[in-house]
């Protein structure tokens, strides 16, 4: 490897915002051919660093080189011309413009001079299909599921003609399946000399498809290492400074004599919402943490969003507290203690311009309507309080959210359902872009909630995580759940059997 | 790791075959508001039908729709690219009487046409460019900015003269004055430029990479310039392109009237505004049709003309714009909240 020259080399990269550096004096090199991960908390300068290298951000110190020439980009449009391409952590694309123009938008193929819209389409078609997507390429994209909107943010950078390709958090909503098809994609690229710049809090993934690991800590470097030298452990601990937290035990109350119908707090039947869940039947016990697993499409958010009055109710009845509930809006279940916490929580919610403490009362204020306000020490006592819980950084009640890196929004996300104290918590991904260290501590907020008499449903596509918190798990595929079975009675393998295995009846 | 290679037997759930409708919803979505546009008109013209005893519904009186409108056709037209940038630009009534000053004022003093036509055209641009570059890199609201357009417009109007400027060249005359009949059909080279403006507006948004990116920036301007998209150039070109076609409506105007008047197009900002959201164009941007746009304008136009027909007070007129634009708001908002609750 002596000779071979990095393709992109960072050196002293320094971001300040304000007083306080995001990223300090960094440095940063990668070779053509080989998928390197970066490394870090919430917060620890990740898409930063990224944002840097793409012209996105502008450096305050460091040098960039690529292909030994120092370069310097101001904008992204720079960045991209010289070959990099980049899947950002927070890119939303364009809902108001068709699944073909989002992966060609900039470049879109032309014929004597004017965009055909065929070849366009024919193009989208081709790329899509390579990460193993089947869709149409000239609908638009605001109607296709978040994780089909990330495969396309991913179809348009893998489009383009890549020299070094970085993606931040490209599997954040992915399943198993997805996540393959885009490591076969990215082997490809690699095998080809293509750069890959690669992050992710997924361990699993970044062992299985990174070559060297570069750990931030602070906006500081820690240390580059080659992965097949690193072990977990030790990677784990260089990028939180610690040992990871204990995994909290769950007294599990409820396993098999589980929900007799009376003790339910809220309980489903027949439940049916158009192109998403079929006549499902949910039980949820006083303090019981009901996991749901299935694959991408198999209903688990229209599952979430018909127990939460999110979506219209095609058939079916919800009880909650054994009264019957017609949920016909968020608020509305709200009011009855049953609160939904969005898989697209960044699109749902966060106002970027608000403080901390602004952002996390919110939904509690608004429960309250205007004329009962609340003092605004106990408001920030509250935030403080939340902010503590879930360990959100930097603990500045005062910031603007949207300076906050891409976790700890998350994190401020769920602190403000939480503070409205519900009976009922839907949580959908609730760990999606999460540091593997306050994974665990959500995992044990979770626990020790249910532990106090919330009853909480818990989705996630990480079925390791499932079956840590849940006392059931309940499986669904196609829209229907297959089965309800208690966690204690199933191994991630076992798991991962019902969930994937196919629909009879089907082709 | 195991679980990485475990394929799954079906490639995607199964949704069933997709419908016509759904596909087309799927696709076309955003089209909606614009049909309902669609559907206005033709209940606005059996409506005039029935109430003029079939005295409404004939090749003049559509024909003159054009003729009567083509100014407004064109400020709708920049107006278009404006707001599908999610921006807004209240100068065009004022600028378009400063460029028919202009224009009329070089006339009287003896330029050429050659002279005076493309300088209406250019002071229109020149107001287009102040405002984008103040939006754009000066960071002021479209709002702000372009009122600012429209005091200096008027201001500008008022300079060249306080009076109204009789214009009687002969190629500005002939713009108006022109029939040229196809049966029944009449139609003046003033209404042609008008659809060719038309005509050009929409293959630019549609047909061309510039175009593509005005759509872009409505959608969202930030994900818009992370997707490497040139924004800022984009995004004064939109500014431009509205001045210009104020200039252009200022010769339409001239040749209408046949003269140039510094009280001319008050409030008429308004009018192109509420003809691009009766034709189907979001406030808030990305989405929306030039096509539709020239179907605002007809809308506007033929309740002008009824009203007009029935002798009723000009009042109306207002009553009814405004009813129809709450009314377009509200189908709006509900068609975006639908497209959103479906994901
Ligand atoms: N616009 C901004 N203004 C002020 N501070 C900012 C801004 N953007 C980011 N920061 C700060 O910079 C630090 C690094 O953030 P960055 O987004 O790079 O973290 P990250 O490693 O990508 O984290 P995550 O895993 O949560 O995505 C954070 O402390 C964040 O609060
Ligand atoms: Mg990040």
């Amino acid at each position: 490897m002596d000779e071979v020259r990095p393709l992109l080399e960072l050196t002293g990269a320094t971001v300040r915002f304000g007083a306080d550096a995001a990223l300090d004096h960094v440095d940063f090199r990668l070779y053509p051919g080989e998928v390197h991960s970066l490394m870090g908390e919430n917060g620890a300068g990740k898409s930063t660093l990224i944002k840097a290298i793409t012209g996105a951000l502008a450096m305050d110190e460091g040098e960039l080189r690529l292909g030994g020439e120092p370069v310097a980009f101001a904008t992204p449009h720079q960045a991209q011309a010289a070959g990099i391409s980049t899947v950002y952590q927070e890119i939303e694309l364009l809902p108001n413009l068709s699944v073909a123009e989002n992966v060609f938008l900039g470049r879109e193929p032309r014929r004597g001079g004017v965009v055909s819209r065929r070849l366009m389409r024919e193009h989208a078609a081709a790329v899509l299909e390579d990460l193993g997507l089947a869709l149409d390429p000239a609908s638009l994209l605001g109607t296709h599921s978040v994780a089909v909107q990330q495969l396309v943010a991913i179809a348009r950078a893998i489009s383009a003609d890549v020299r070094v390709l970085v993606l931040d958090e490209p599997t954040s909503s992915l399943d198993l399946d997805e996540v393959a098809e885009l490591f076969r994609v990215i082997r490809e690229l690699k095998a080809r000399g293509v750069a890959i710049l690669f992050v992710s809090h997924f361990l699993d993934q970044v062992y299985e498809l990174a070559d060297r690991i570069t750990v931030l800590r602070d906006g500081e470097l820690v240390g580059e290492y080659l992965t097949g030298e690193l072990l977990r452990i030790d990677l784990v601990q260089k990028m939180l400074g610690r040992e990871i937290g204990e995994v909290r035990a769950r007294g599990r109350v409820h396993e098999d004599d589980a929900v007799d119908g009376a003790a339910a707090v809220l309980r489903a039947r027949g439940v049916s919402v158009a192109h998403g869940v079929a006549d499902a039947d949910v039980d949820l016990a006083e303090g019981e943490v009901l996991g749901i697993a299935g694959l991408l499409g198999s209903g688990r958010t229209s599952l979430a969003h018909a127990l939460t009055g999110v979506a219209h109710l095609e058939a079916g009845v919800i009880r909650i507290e054994s009264a019957d509930a017609r949920l016909d809006s968020p608020r509305h279940a709200i009011s009855l203690g049953v609160v939904y916490s969005s898989e697209n929580r960044r699109r749902d919610g966060i106002v970027a311009e608000l403080s901390v403490v602004d952002n996390i009362t919110l939904a509690l204020q608004s429960e309250r309507g205007v004329f009962r306000r609340i003092p605004p020490a106990r408001r920030r006592e509250l935030a403080a309080s939340w902010v503590d819980a879930l360990d959100i950084r930097p603990p500045d009640l005062d910031r603007p959210v949207g300076t906050l890196s891409g976790g700890n929004q998350q994190k401020v996300l769920l602190a403000r359902l939480l503070a409205l104290s519900p009976r009922v918590l839907v949580l959908d991904e609730p760990t999606r872009g999460i540091d593997v260290g306050a994974k665990v501590e959500i995992q044990n907020l979770v626990s020790e909630l249910a532990d106090n008499g919330m009853s909480v449903v818990f989705i996630s596509a990480e079925l390791e995580e499932v079956l840590r918190v849940g006392d059931r798990v309940a499986v669904m595929r196609d829209g229907h759940i297959v089965e309800t079975v208690a966690a204690a009675d199933l191994t991630t393998d076992s798991l991962l059997a019902l969930v994937a295995q196919p629909t009879e009846g089907e082709d | 790791m195991a679980a990485m290679t475990t394929a799954r037997p079906t490639s995607r759930p199964s949704e069933g075959r997709p419908s016509v409708v759904q596909t087309f919803l799927s696709r076309h979505g955003g089209m909606m508001p614009t049909f309902a546009a669609v559907a206005i008109l033709v209940l606005l013209f059996i409506g005039g039908e029935i109430f003029l005893r079939g005295d409404f519904i004939k090749p003049l009186t559509i024909s003159n729709l054009l003729i009567n409108y083509a100014y407004l056709l064109v400020l709708a037209v920049g107006m278009t690219f404006v707001i599908l940038t999610g921006g807004i630009d209240l100068s065009v009534g004022s600028v378009m009487a400063f460029t028919g000053m202009l224009g009329a004022k070089l006339l009287a003093d003896g330029s050429p046409v050659w002279i005076a036509v493309p300088a209406m055209l250019l002071g229109g641009a020149v107001i287009g460019l102040f405002i984008g570059i103040l939006v754009q890199y000066f960071g002021v609201q479209p709002f702000i900015a372009s009122l600012a357009g429209l005091f200096l417009g008027r201001g500008l109007a008022f300079i060249v003269s306080l009076n109204s400027i009789k214009v009687e060249e002969p190629a500005v005359v002939w713009l108006q004055s022109t029939r040229m009949k196809l049966g029944d059909w009449v139609i003046t080279p003033t209404g042609i430029i008008a659809l060719v403006t038309v005509a050009i507006a929409a293959f630019v948004l549609h047909l061309t990479r510039f175009g593509r990116t005005i759509y872009a920036i409505g959608g969202s301007e930030q994900s818009a310039r992370l997707m490497g998209l040139k924004v800022g150039r984009t995004k004064v070109a939109a500014y431009v392109i509205s001045g210009t076609c104020a200039g252009l409506a200022g010769l339409l105007l001239t040749a209408y009237s046949n003269a140039g008047y510094p009280r001319n197009g008050i409030g008429t900002e308004l009018d192109a505004i509420a003809a691009v959201v009766i034709g189907g164009t979001l406030l808030t941007g990305g989405r929306g049709y030039v096509l539709g746009s020239m179907i605002g304008v007809f809308v506007y136009g033929t309740i002008k003309t009824i009203i007009n027909f029935m002798g009723a007070e000009q009042a109306w007129m207002q009553i009814i714009v405004g009813s129809l634009l709450l009314l377009f708001i509200v189908v709006q908002r509900a068609i975006v909240a639908r497209a959103e609750g479906r994901r």
